[in-house]
C-alpha cells in the first residue's frame, strides 16, 4: 500500500490533476485535523472546486496522495463509498431532491444500510424520526417539514443541504460557497450554524466572501494556480505580498 | 405513502371487473345475445393487457429512475420466444413433417438433431422459467456494463435500441435455431389444452389480468418503499444521491432487471394468444411505440402506463381497420399532441385538475384522503 498512515483527518500530498497538459492541481499538499474548521479561499480558476471533487472521488489524481481517517486512500475510492468513509459534500449550488418532501430528503441523507435490498425493506424506526426532528429543529424547517424541497427558497435550500450532511454524521464536511445568494442575516445565521457543527467534527469552507470568512474566525488556507500559496489567520494571509498581487488586491 | 392509494384501488377494481366480465360475458353469455363478448375479442384485450405490462415494467424505469429505454421489446421478445419454445415442443409429431422430436422449421432446414438450447424447454416450468430468467439475465449484464460505465441519458437508450436492433438481426438468421424469418408458429397445445379453444384462451386472459395485477402491486411496492425514492432521486440528481454514499449503478442494475423479467413476463403471456412469435417483435420501432403509450398514459403513474398501453393499442385496432395507411401518421401525431398539451399524460393531467379542483375546499372537507400526486 502505497498511502502512508497519517494522524491527521485528511491528508493531501503533492496532489497533481491535469486535464490536457493543464494543471488544475499542481503539487497541492494540506492537512486538515480531525474537528477543525478551514477557509479555502482563492481567485476563480484556482483549483478550489477540483480539489474538492479529488477528495470525494469525482476526480483521480494525475499523481500525489490522498488519504482520509489515517488510512483510506481515496484515489482508489468511488463517489459513495468515500461518502460512506464519513467524508460528506454541499454543493455550490444547493442540490436537493426538489420532489421529495423536505423530511423525506433527510430521511434519505440518514445515516443507513446503503444497499438496494435493505433499502427496499427498510422501515422507518422511531430513532430515525428523532433524528430527523432534532435535524429539522437545528436547520429551522420544521415548519415547512412536508412540503417539496422545490418549494423552499433558496436560502433553505442551503440549510437543508446542510442538514442532509449532518444527517450522514460525516467526520468531514465540505461545504462549496454555503453563502452564496443569502440575505446577510442567512449569511451569519449560516456562519454560526458551521461554527457549532466544527466543534465535533472537521469542516473546510471554500468561499469568495471575505466578510463571512472573517466572521468564520478560523485559518485560512490560499490557493493559486493549483498549490497552496499561503496559510494561516486572515489576518496573516491579507497581509503576504503575493496573495495581495494575485488575489485580494486585483 | 401507501401501497394501495385511491389510484391503485380503481386500477385493480376495474382490472378485476375486466378478469371476470370478459371470460364470463364470452363464455357464459350464450352467441347472438346483445351481451356476447366475440370469441375474437377476448385473445384481442388479453393482448393489450400484456401490453400494459410491458408498460408497466417500462414506466419502473423511465417514470421513476429516468432511464429511458428504447429496447424494452427485446426483453419482450425473449420472454415470447421462451414460451414459443415450449408450445413448439408440444407440437410433437403433429406438424407438417411429423418428427418425433425436431419442429418443423428444423426439419425443413435439414437439422438432424435438436440444439442444445432447446433442451428442457419441452417442460412447461422450465420454459416459463427461462421466460423470466432469459430477459432478467439480459438486462443484467447489459445494466452491469452500462450503469458501471455511467452511461446516461441519450447514450443509453441509443444503446438500448443498439441491443433489441442486434437481436433482431440475429433471429432473422436461420442459424440461430429460432425459426429465422418466420419464427415460432402453429402451435397446438398449452398444458395439454388446445391454444385455440375458447376456454383455454378464457385461461390465458385471466392469467395476463392476475399478472398484470401482481406486477403492478410489486411496482407499487417498489416505487413507494425508500428504494422508491432514492430512485426518483437519482433521476433528479443523480451526484448528490452518490455523494450520499449511494452507490447509484446497483440501484439502477436492480431495477432494470426486475424490469426486464416483467417485460420477459408479458412476453411470455402474449406468445400463446397471439398465436406466433418472430423477430418483428425485436424491431427497434416496437420498443419505441412502447415508449409512447406510457408517455400518453402518464409517466411515473404506473396505472396511467397500463392505461396508456390499453387506449393506444385500442386505437390502434380500430384505426388500422378504418384507415391502415395512416396509422403511423395517427401516433406520431397522438405522441406530439400529448407531449405539447399533455405532457404528464392523461392519468397524470387529471390528478392535477382534480387536485385543482379540491385545492379551494375547507381543510374541514378533505377528510377523503388526498389524490397522492405523481411527486410523492
Amino acid at each position: 500500500m502505497t498511502a502512508p498512515t497519517t494522524p491527521a483527518l485528511l491528508y493531501l500530498d503533492a496532489v497533481t490533476v491535469a486535464f490536457d497538459g493543464f494543471k488544475a492541481l499542481n503539487s497541492l499538499s494540506l492537512t486538515v485535523d480531525r474537528a477543525e474548521m478551514r477557509a479555502i479561499i482563492g481567485p476563480n480558476g484556482a483549483g478550489k472546486t477540483t480539489m474538492m471533487d479529488v477528495i470525494t472521488g469525482k476526480t483521480r489524481p494525475t499523481s500525489g496522495i490522498a488519504v482520509f481517517a489515517g488510512s483510506h486512500d481515496l484515489t482508489k475510492l468511488d463517489e459513495a463509498s468515500i461518502a460512506e468513509l464519513g467524508i460528506g459534500r454541499k454543493f455550490q449550488t444547493p442540490t436537493v431532491f426538489e420532489m421529495h418532501s423536505v423530511e423525506d430528503n433527510m430521511r434519505l441523507a440518514l445515516k443507513s444500510d446503503r444497499r438496494p435490498f435493505p433499502t427496499l425493506f427498510a422501515r422507518s424506526s422511531a430513532l430515525e424520526r428523532k433524528r430527523i426532528e432534532e435535524l429539522l429543529e437545528r436547520t429551522r424547517l420544521k415548519d415547512c417539514r412536508k412540503r417539496t424541497a422545490a418549494e423552499l427558497s433558496h436560502g433553505q435550500k442551503q440549510w437543508l443541504e446542510i442538514g442532509m450532511l449532518l444527517a450522514q454524521e460525516p467526520q468531514l464536511l465540505l461545504v462549496d460557497e454555503p453563502a452564496a445568494g443569502m440575505t446577510d442575516q442567512e449569511t451569519a445565521d449560516t456562519a454560526d450554524l458551521l461554527r457549532e457543527i466544527a466543534q465535533t467534527r472537521a469542516v473546510v469552507v471554500v468561499e469568495h466572501d471575505m466578510t463571512f470568512v472573517r466572521s468564520l474566525n478560523v485559518k485560512v488556507t490560499v490557493l493559486h494556480e493549483g498549490s497552496v500559496l499561503a496559510e494561516g489567520s486572515l489576518d496573516a494571509v491579507s497581509s503576504d505580498e503575493r496573495v495581495i498581487e494575485v488575489y485580494l488586491g486585483r | 405513502m401507501r401501497v394501495l392509494d385511491r389510484t391503485s384501488m380503481w386500477f385493480l377494481g376495474l382490472l378485476l371487473a375486466v378478469a371476470v366480465a370478459v371470460p364470463v360475458l364470452n363464455l357464459g353469455v350464450p352467441q347472438g345475445s346483445a351481451f356476447h363478448l366475440s370469441d375474437h375479442l377476448v385473445p384481442l384485450i388479453g393482448k393489450y393487457l400484456c401490453f400494459a405490462l410491458l408498460a408497466l415494467s417500462v414506466d419502473l424505469i423511465w417514470g421513476f429512475g429516468g432511464i429511458l429505454s428504447l429496447g424494452h421489446g427485446a426483453f419482450f421478445a425473449l420472454g415470447g420466444y421462451a414460451m414459443g419454445m415450449y408450445l413448439m415442443r408440444q407440437v410433437g409429431q403433429r406438424g407438417v413433417y411429423s418428427h418425433p422430436v425436431l419442429p418443423d422449421f428444423m426439419v425443413f432446414l435439414n437439422w438432424k438433431e435438436l440444439p442444445w438450447f432447446w433442451y428442457g424447454f419441452d417442460q412447461f416450468w422450465f420454459a416459463a422459467l427461462m421466460a423470466l430468467v432469459v430477459p432478467g439475465s439480459l438486462a443484467f449484464a447489459f445494466g452491469w456494463f452500462a450503469f458501471r460505465s455511467r452511461v446516461t441519458g441519450v447514450y443509453l437508450s441509443i444503446i438500448t435500441q443498439a441491443l433489441t436492433f442486434a437481436l433482431m438481426l440475429a433471429f432473422f438468421r436461420n442459424d440461430m435455431g429460432f425459426g429465422g424469418n418466420n419464427g415460432l408458429t402453429d402451435f397446438k397445445d398449452i398444458l395439454g389444452f388446445p391454444v385455440q379453444a375458447r376456454e383455454t384462451r378464457a385461461a390465458l386472459f385471466v392469467a395476463s389480468a392476475l399478472s398484470l395485477a401482481m406486477s403492478y402491486l410489486l411496482c407499487r411496492f417498489i416505487v413507494t418503499s425508500k428504494f422508491g425514492q432514492v430512485l426518483v432521486a437519482v433521476r433528479d440528481a443523480e451526484s448528490r444521491v452518490r455523494f450520499l454514499g449511494y452507490h447509484v449503478e446497483n440501484y439502477k442494475l436492480t431495477v432494470f432487471t426486475i424490469s426486464g423479467v416483467l417485460a420477459g413476463l408479458a412476453g411470455a403471456l402474449y406468445v400463446p394468444q397471439v398465436g406466433i412469435i418472430n423477430p418483428g417483435e425485436f424491431a427497434p420501432a416496437n420498443s419505441i411505440e412502447v415508449v409512447v403509450w406510457v408517455a400518453v398514459g402518464g409517466r411515473e403513474t404506473l396505472a396511467g402506463a397500463a392505461l396508456g398501453a390499453v387506449l393506444v393499442n385500442a386505437g390502434k385496432s380500430w384505426f388500422t381497420g378504418v384507415l391502415p395507411e395512416f396509422w403511423l401518421f395517427a401516433l406520431g401525431g397522438l405522441f406530439v399532441l400529448v407531449t405539447l398539451l399533455l405532457p404528464k399524460g392523461i392519468l397524470g393531467t387529471s390528478r392535477e385538475l382534480a387536485g385543482r379542483l379540491r385545492w379551494p375546499r375547507p381543510a374541514s372537507s378533505s377528510s377523503a384522503p388526498p389524490l397522492s400526486t405523481p411527486a410523492e
